[in-house]
């Protein structure tokens, strides 16, 4: 009876979205199509002519979403969309969405293109890197919903969630600092023009020209000092109002000084002046600031819980239902939530029963049976039949909100651990004061008029520029390298963090264990592949998560047809397959004598009212998990902090004997504070986790972490967001960390190289200009060549990439 | 010599010409996304000649799989 999906060599594949067609292709148009979705969008695509969307890439489609109308009703609502659309004039609206379908060339081309497919759109804008797409629209000729239904028709749903409404505007780019570095570097090499016949000339030069360039070199300097410099003045003054002697108070008062003396020189006639030396040394430390930022564009490190909230759910009023915006909702509304929705805010289940999954926001695994009468916690999903909810408190005060606003949050971000430029820079400091001090003294006894000279010499040499410069091209490059592999951060100081951590917690659910891939576990008699197509069979006609993980674990076709086919939701389902009675769910719903066991998922399987055995859900661990576990336990301290039950404890205890602690049924606040103890304990903490119950721990942490299945989807607020197929090689990427760090240590030992040669002249009041414009860019290029340099070269060799 | 500051002074005015573009166009938000436009440029506008296109892919379906990409 049951038909095998036929197995050619080349299977046929979808013309739209590349899928392999499978058993029962869709045929259009000569083409074939893996489903009537692709197919639709095809349809819609040939009619309009813009195939040309097939030619740019091959396969470049994505499967509709919009599968019943209706389902953006809301954006109707003029509160809603106020809230979206930006409105210029009555012709003139403009509204942005993400689309994290967005992937390829193809792609690009049909978003530019939606004025074909839309009367009303007067033209579409895409950013690719952003994943973001600006359409502009005239008001009267369509609307907001309209242009979200044809995104949603071709694939392209966007991203639509509460913090489209609550979020504050984007801020401004901030683009200064390229513009520093642009006005620098003008001004650098106007300089080193104008300063050519100084270096050149033997002294017969005409004195008249030669303090002509010399003014010139002071007035192109000032730009530099007061412009491209501030932001060293500006975050060395904030450094010295907190009492810390960070990097920049070194740099500042180096460039105060050798801008100082150079127009005291110039202005008394004493010399050239040093601004050839400023001016580079200025224009390389910003090179370092720009490589040290690089933005993943995607990424969102500072989600708020608004964007795992719904921007509306459907409301029944008076028995009628419709799609209203959660800001709208109060307490007493009644929403109607189907499979896999998020419920906006707490609220008693007026159905007669649900399935809810909370693992993103409390780390439980398993979906929780509620029956009539039982509260929701928001963020709660529905797994299962549709349920009707009664809210009983606001958004704000619902128990997510409370989840994410339970900890205190300051702007300042973290700086607890003694990061190299804090502590090297108060090393420095007090190092050079002590030497002008000695120098001072010295001169002061041998020739007092010279004293000034050896003095300023001496700070303008041992400027760290280069010590500033090993960390931003070592962490940078280190930050890129770990970025090829799916670990992503926020800044490069995040690497230096890392590379100082001594403490590692994980979460257990999403983070140890894939969320989406669990084995499942069959007890008793192994089934016959006949037994399996029936099971299979039966299992295909129901919507229920658990029926749906069986035909998939399954793994045979389901073609065989069910008679009499019965759902009890919450109970199971049975039915008749030919001459034999199927039933499939709890211990009581088959008939089975068997105790409710609460430590995993079962389904009782019974063939003619006679059980059979039963279907366990067995949780899976992550790749390599005892190798990663093993190497990060050699110099870390391990814990699990979980929010689920203790069941997966023994098997955690094998997969590693040796965690420090395994924390069961913590909720956030218990996994915050956990993080807390660590710290006052002096231990440097990297937390990893990946819903929002671990939202305080990973903020609180000195390196938090989110681990996601795909990066795109929401993760809470991070300092780094890896991609859970990296986490294989998450110990080698810690050490790497380490690595960098060595790095970082080896380039200041050869920049003190350099400034002591330096000093030696300086000391003496030997320093010629000439002498600092070459010592000064020549220590500054091999710092930044070693930096760079040597972190690829470890990563090589140590096979991160 | 008198001749080298008019030179000076016209090197100074180029090169502050230059500086005043690069600024105008960070400004504008040139440099912000540094990929799509890449792709854009490559797009031909075939508005006209979309009609003949789709004819040449009806019947020759079975090559669309190797054809040339334009693109890559």
């Amino acid at each position: 009876m049951s038909e095998l999906s036929q197995s050619s060599d080349r299977p046929a594949v979808c013309y739209h979205c590349g899928a392999v067609a499978g058993s029962d292709p869709v045929e259009f148009d000569g083409k074939v199509f893996c489903c009537h979705g692709c197919r639709a969008v095809y349809e819609i695509l040939s009619r309009n002519q813009l195939c040309d969307y097939y030619q740019i890439e091959n396969t470049p489609g994505r499967v509709s979403t919009l599968r019943q109308t209706g389902r953006f009703e809301y954006l109707d609502n003029p509160a809603v969309a106020e809230g979206l659309v930006e409105r210029y004039g009555p012709e003139m609206a403009v509204v942005r969405f993400r689309v994290p379908q967005m992937h390829c060339s193809s792609c690009i081309w049909l978003l530019e293109n939606l004025q074909r497919l839309d009367p009303g759109v007067r033209g579409s804008r895409t950013e690719f890197l952003k994943k973001r797409v600006t359409v502009r629209f005239h008001p009267g000729q369509t609307t907001l919903r309209r242009i979200v239904e044809l995104l949603a028709s071709l694939g392209y749903e966007p991203e639509l969630n509460l913090s489209a409404l609550t979020d504050v505007p984007e801020e401004k780019v901030d683009r200064s600092l390229y513009i520093r570095v642009g006005v620098a570097a003008f001004c650098f090499g106007n300089i080193m023009l104008f300063s050519l016949p100084e270096y050149l000339s033997s002294g017969t030069a005409e004195a008249e020209s030669r303090t002509f360039f010399y003014y010139l070199n002071l007035i192109l300097s000032i730009p530099v000092t007061f412009y491209s410099a501030s932001i060293y003045f500006s975050s060395a003054v904030r450094g010295l109002a907190k009492r810390i002697i960070n990097i920049d108070v070194p740099i500042a008062l180096g460039i105060a000084i050798v801008f100082l003396r150079s127009v005291v020189d110039v202005l008394f006639g004493y010399g050239p002046g040093y601004f050839d030396s400023l001016t580079g040394l200025v224009f390389l430390l910003l090179i370092g600031r720009v490589f040290q930022i690089k933005t993943y564009e995607q990424l969102n490190f500072d989600r708020r819980y608004e964007a795992y909230l719904p921007l509306a759910v459907t409301v029944l009023r008076d028995g009628i239902a419709s799609q209203a915006p959660v800001t709208s909702l109060k307490p007493g509304d009644r929403v109607l939530l189907r499979n896999q929705e998020v419920l906006p805010a707490d609220g008693v289940l007026m159905s007669e029963r649900t399935d809810v999954d909370y693992s993103f926001v409390t780390g439980e695994q398993h979906a929780v049976a509620q029956e009539r009468g039982a509260l929701l916690h928001a963020g709660g999903r529905i797994a299962g039949v549709a349920a009707e909810v009664e809210l009983v408190r606001e958004i704000s005060q619902s128990s997510l909100a409370q989840v994410w606003d339970s900890w205190p949050r300051s702007g300042e971000g973290k700086t607890r651990l003694m990061t190299l430029g804090n502590t090297a820079g108060k090393y420095f400091t007090i190092g050079i004061l002590l030497i002008s001090a000695v120098t001072a003294i010295i001169w002061m006894q041998v020739d007092a008029s010279r004293t000034l000279d050896a003095v300023t010499a001496v700070l303008i040499v041992a400027c760290p520029c280069a010590l500033s410069l090993a960390a931003p091209f070592a962490f940078g490059t280190a930050m890129r390298i770990l970025g090829r592999r799916k670990l992503f951060f926020k800044n490069a100081a995040v690497v230096e963090s890392l590379a100082r951590v001594d403490t590692v917690i994980f979460d257990k659910t999403g983070t140890l264990t894939a969320t989406k891939t669990k084995t499942l576990q069959f007890e008793g008699t192994p089934l016959s592949e006949e037994e399996r197509t029936l099971v299979a069979s039966l299992a295909a006609n129901s919507a229920h998560p658990l029926s749906r993980s069986i035909v998939d674990a399954l793994a045979v076709p389901s073609t065989t047809t069910v008679e009499a086919f019965e759902e009890s939701e919450g109970k199971g389902v049975c039915g008749r397959v030919g001459d034999i009675e199927v039933r499939l769910g709890s211990a009581s719903f088959i008939g089975s004598s068997e105790e409710e066991r609460f430590d995993s998922t079962r389904v009782h399987l019974a063939f003619n009212r006679k059980p059979r055995g039963s279907f366990g859900f067995e949780t899976r661990y992550r790749e390599r998990i005892e190798e990663v576990l093993q190497a990060l336990g050699k110099d870390h301290e391990l814990h699990v902090l979980s929010g689920d039950g203790p069941g997966e404890e023994q098997r955690l205890r094998t997969i590693h004997p040796k965690f420090a602690s395994l924390l069961f049924r913590q909720s956030p606040t218990d996994k915050l504070s956990s993080v807390r103890d660590l710290q006052e304990r002096g231990m440097a903490v990297l937390m990893l986790g990946d819903g929002l119950n671990d939202a305080a721990a990973l903020w609180q942490a000195d390196v938090g972490i989110a681990v996601a299945e795909d990066v795109s989807t929401f993760t809470p607020a991070c300092d780094g967001i890896m991609e859970a197929s990296t986490f294989p090689a998450l110990d080698r990427l810690v050490r790497f960390a380490r690595t960098a760090l060595g790095v970082v240590h080896v380039c200041i030992g050869v920049s003190l190289v350099y400034n002591i040669v330096g000093l030696w002249f300086a000391v003496r009041a030997e320093l010629s200009p000439l002498l600092a414009a070459v010592l000064m860019p020549a220590s500054s290029i091999t710092v930044v060549a070693l930096a760079v340099g040597l972190t690829e070269w470890r990563a090589r060799r140590k096979g991160v990439i | 010599m008198s001749v080298l500051w008019v030179l000076v002074g016209f090197s100074i005015l180029v090169a502050a010409g230059f500086l005043a573009a690069y600024i105008w166009a960070v400004r504008s938000g040139q440099y912000d996304d540094k990929y799509t436009p890449s792709v854009r440029i490559l797009f031909e506008d075939r508005n006209n000649s979309a009609n003949i296109d789709e004819s040449e892919r009806t019947e020759g379906s079975e090559e669309d799989g190797d054809a040339e990409d334009p693109v890559r």
